[in-house]
């Protein structure tokens, strides 16, 4: 009698060990994970601004005063799609124009802009694996200006490399019908401007 | 000539200049620029003046026009998500 509870009490606990084994190591293993000092480069703020500040200058340089402006007043640079002619141009291409919105650090989009309609969002990124100072992200501007050679050297090779997405799947679609109204406003606002400028030299 | 490169944390770097119709300038130049495509970057020369502005990428440095005054490097791009 004796001997059959113990055998029976022996194969409950070996039981209840197959049980709680795994989530027990598993406990112990989080909290030494939890107390390993884990080195991280330490994040500088003033480097980043500084940093930031000399990507925008580049950028400057390489962009016309349009999109500079553009930039700097909305946040984001449009670029017209190569394989179509901007509207107002002679067109030899054929082709509906269509454009790109660029934004730093999230996908460019491609939006048609007689209708306003949203075509795709293309996720690309420009990872420096050295990580100079721990991370593989570029300044903004830098980002920027990355998509801007990219789009208006090679269209065709940036739009194979990134991956392509249905707009909406990262940029707000009600976010950026509001961006292109600003840049509808923007332009005009920029239109009367030059125009006002242009009668007071003549 | 000048090299820039653009480095996360930092902005552009000069990592090399020359002048391209001096010959051991012209050599260091090629030698730079392979070495930066090998690493993994991707060239690109600004164009234009005034009016519409727009970049060549160069696979080469015999892709680089001969009187541009900089070429960027950037890393290669890569699939987002």
């Amino acid at each position: 009698m004796v001997l059959a509870l113990a055998a029976t009490a022996l194969v409950v606990l070996g039981l209840l060990w197959e049980v709680m084994a795994p989530p027990l190591s598993e406990r112990v293993a989080r909290h030494r994970a939890g107390r390993r000092l884990v080195p991280t480069p330490d994040y500088d703020p003033g480097r980043e601004r500084r940093a930031e500040a000399r990507a925008r200058q580049l950028l400057k340089s390489c962009v016309n005063g349009e999109e500079w402006a553009m930039y700097r007043d909305l946040g984001f640079v449009r670029v017209w799609g190569r394989q179509a002619e901007r509207p107002g141009d002679h067109a030899t291409a054929a082709g509906t124009p269509y454009a790109y919105l660029i934004y730093p650090h999230k996908p460019i989009l491609a939006y048609l802009p007689q209708t306003g309609r949203l075509l795709n969002e293309y996720c690309v990124a420009f990872p420096d694996q050295t990580r100079p100072y721990g991370s593989a992200r570029l300044p903004d501007s830098d980002d920027v200006l990355a998509k801007w050679m990219a789009l208006t050297g090679d269209e065709r090779r940036l739009i194979e490399t990134a991956n392509l997405h249905l707009p909406g799947r990262q940029l707000d679609p009600r976010q950026v019908k509001r961006d292109l109204w600003r840049l509808r406003q923007w332009e005009r606002e920029r239109a009367r401007s030059t125009a006002a400028g242009d009668a007071v030299t003549r | 000539m000048k090299f820039l490169r653009m480095k996360p944390g930092h902005g552009e770097v000069l990592i090399a200049e020359g002048d391209v119709e001096v010959r051991e300038d012209e050599q260091r130049l090629v030698e730079e620029f392979r070495r930066q495509l090998d690493a993994g970057m991707w060239a690109a020369v600004p164009l234009g003046g005034d009016g519409r502005r727009t970049a060549q990428l160069a696979r080469s440095f015999g892709e680089v026009p001969r009187d541009a005054d900089r070429v960027i490097f950037f890393p290669r791009a890569a699939g987002g998500r």
